[in-house]
């Protein structure tokens, strides 16, 4: 289960000027990664996962699903739509049913299944999104905004998706709904094996959770790699509009105050590690050399960073 | 998907008609439609179509942009030229075949029919081209004024009117979007007959009301917080004031609509 995308490009018209949305993508997703795409808003994030299940089309450029050329004439796009579930920025408006539990329906009833099957697959996809039967005959609109949104992921999930394509889904979401939710899409990758491509603002989630990291700017990917990678050019990423994640500028700073730390860190659980590697190894040297007054220090500073680390873990 | 249509939009570029006062340009498309119905022979279709030429050309929209928002309409405007060619009567018989029957005097009207629509339109769309609808509709505000005198609230009539066009791009935007979402889901627009169509619908029109409310009740909020409270001494930051180009606009229209009069009684 791959898609290749080849030379993507798309143009559209605006008020009469020409607008270069995408420009010449290449890229090969393949199976069971979780893929990060990250740029700055307009740099071509959403309009490049709409050409993953065929909803625009590219001005110039192939792509093949599993071989398949998605533009040849005659290709089941709908087809195409039930492999690769597409939940779009704020799913919950799309929300049009009675109760919860019709609204997740909705998709596989598309699919033209049988109504046994698309209640198991109603049930399933709703457990999947982390609510249980108390919400089936709730309507949509009287639950909270991380509930709706549950909904219409779970609305997504029913269709039973080879990869599943997520834009944005922790926009707006206070930090508990959006670890639960980020730590669903996660065991969905573990567990059911699907490739999951998550587009994000957020440094720190992508650096948590994804494999692979796209980045975009003004249309095209400038950057494709594992997320250490990636953000070891966190001055480049800057110059986008774009950072790192904060532990990462963290661990340069205390660098260049002279503490022999790796840089390549990347979230909080690694550094917390790398600082207790470095400091344990100081902290034997210091006693080497038997001198009492540095290993105060070495203690100060242990002390220090503790608390600068809690505090970091605290705004993540 | 939606996004084709270009009928009614504003077309953003810096050119003398774009400069004109909104009601000059407002009064211009009403003589201009009513001068298009006036007109009953070649010359006059003629002067039209120059006049159009200029006015085109001095609002500096490319044509083919223009020629772009016909394409929503092309329907329209073929069945009404084919109903003219084959339903009217009078004239030379040219071909009559079974029912059919097509005579000069049809062709002519089917002809002008087709003219005039697309002066119309043209004629009509380069108006909301070159002036946004905020002006259009303070235009509508200060000319329609006297109305207040008889009760009219005109002032509200004229910013809900401006509510609902800046609206518009919105919730075309907005359909859009929950289109797609529902495409995602495996909805099928495209197939089906028409009680089936008009089902699928129905998971588009839900969202779209939805949240076209949601949109309304944070408007009226936000509206609210700025202490709206309906046109009672409420000033303008641009009020509109002729200028000595508007006047000559006028002039220049008045003497079109004589010479369109003028040309009904041309033997042509």
């Amino acid at each position: 289960m791959s898609i290749r995308l080849e030379h993507i490009s798309l143009d559209y018209q605006d008020g009469g000027r020409t607008i270069h949305a995408l420009k010449d993508i290449n890229l090969e997703i393949s199976d069971n990664q979780f893929i990060g795409l990250i740029g700055h808003t307009g740099s071509g994030k959403s309009s490049l996962i709409q050409h993953l299940n065929g909803l625009l089309h590219a001005t110039s450029g192939a792509i093949y699903y599993n071989g398949e050329n998605i533009y040849a004439e005659g290709y089941n796009m709908r087809q195409l739509r039930n492999k690769v579930g597409l939940v779009f920025q704020y799913p919950e408006h799309q929300l049009f049913e009675v109760d919860v539990f019709s609204d997740v329906c909705f998709g596989p009833k598309n699919q033209g299944l049988s109504r046994e099957e698309v209640e198991a697959r109603a049930k399933e996809a709703i457990e999947l999104a982390g609510l249980d039967e108390s919400y089936y005959r709730k309507s949509p609109f009287e639950l909270s905004g991380g509930q709706k949104r549950r909904v219409a992921i779970a609305g997504v999930l029913a269709m039973k998706p080879e990869i599943l394509v997520l834009d944005e889904p922790t926009a707006g979401l206070d930090p508990q709904g959006r670890d639960e939710i980020l730590g669903q899409i996660s065991k969905l990758k573990k567990e059911r094996n699907m490739t999951i491509v998550l587009v994000s603002h957020s440094m720190e989630d992508v650096a948590r959770y994804v494999d692979r990291l796209i980045v975009m700017n003004k249309g095209e990917a400038v950057f494709d790699g594992t997320p250490r990678e990636v953000f070891r050019h966190y001055k480049e990423l800057e110059k986008i509009g774009l950072a790192a994640p904060q532990v990462t500028y963290l661990m340069h700073e205390l660098k260049r105050k002279g503490l022999d730390v790796n840089t390549d860190v990347i979230t909080v659980e690694e550094a917390r590690e790398e600082l207790a590697r470095v400091l344990k190894k100081s902290v034997v040297e210091t006693e080497e050399n038997t001198v009492q007054k540095s290993g105060d220090t070495t203690e100060e500073n242990q002390s220090v960073f503790n608390q600068r680390e809690q505090e970091d873990s605290s705004e993540c | 998907m939606l996004r084709k249509i270009t009928i009614g939009q504003y077309y953003s570029i810096e050119s003398f008609i774009h400069k004109l006062d909104p009601r000059v340009k407002l009064f211009a498309t009403l003589m201009y439609v009513i001068s298009l119905f006036v007109v009953n022979n070649w010359a006059g279709y003629l002067l039209g179509a120059l006049a159009l030429a200029v006015y085109i050309r001095a609002s500096k929209v490319p044509l083919s942009f223009i020629m772009r928002g016909l394409k929503p309409i092309i329907f329209l405007l073929c069945f009404s030229v084919l109903f003219n060619l084959f339903l009217t009567d009078g004239g030379k018989v040219l071909i009559s075949f079974w029912i059919i029957k097509i005579t000069t005097e049809g062709v002519k009207s089917a002809f002008f029919m087709g003219i005039r629509l697309i002066m119309l339109i043209i004629g009509s769309s380069i108006m909301t081209y070159t002036t946004t609808p905020n002006q259009l509709t303070d235009a509508m505000e200060k000319s329609l004024g006297f109305l207040n005198k008889v009760k009219v609230p005109v002032h509200e009539l004229a910013m809900m009117m401006s509510i609902a066009l800046r609206f518009i791009p919105i919730l075309v935007e907005e359909t859009d979007k929950i289109m797609k979402a529902q495409l995602a889901r495996g909805a099928n627009f495209e197939e089906g007959n028409l009680i089936q169509r008009a089902k699928a619908m129905v998971p588009i029109l839900v969202p779209l009301f939805i949240s076209a409310f949601r949109r309304a009740t944070d408007l009226a909020l936000a509206m609210e917080a700025r202490c709206y409270h309906g046109g009672d001494g409420r000033t303008k930051m641009k009020p509109l004031k002729y200028k000595r180009c508007d006047y000559m606009m006028y002039a220049a229209f008045a003497i079109y609509f004589a010479s369109m009069l003028g040309s009904r009684f041309l033997p042509l």
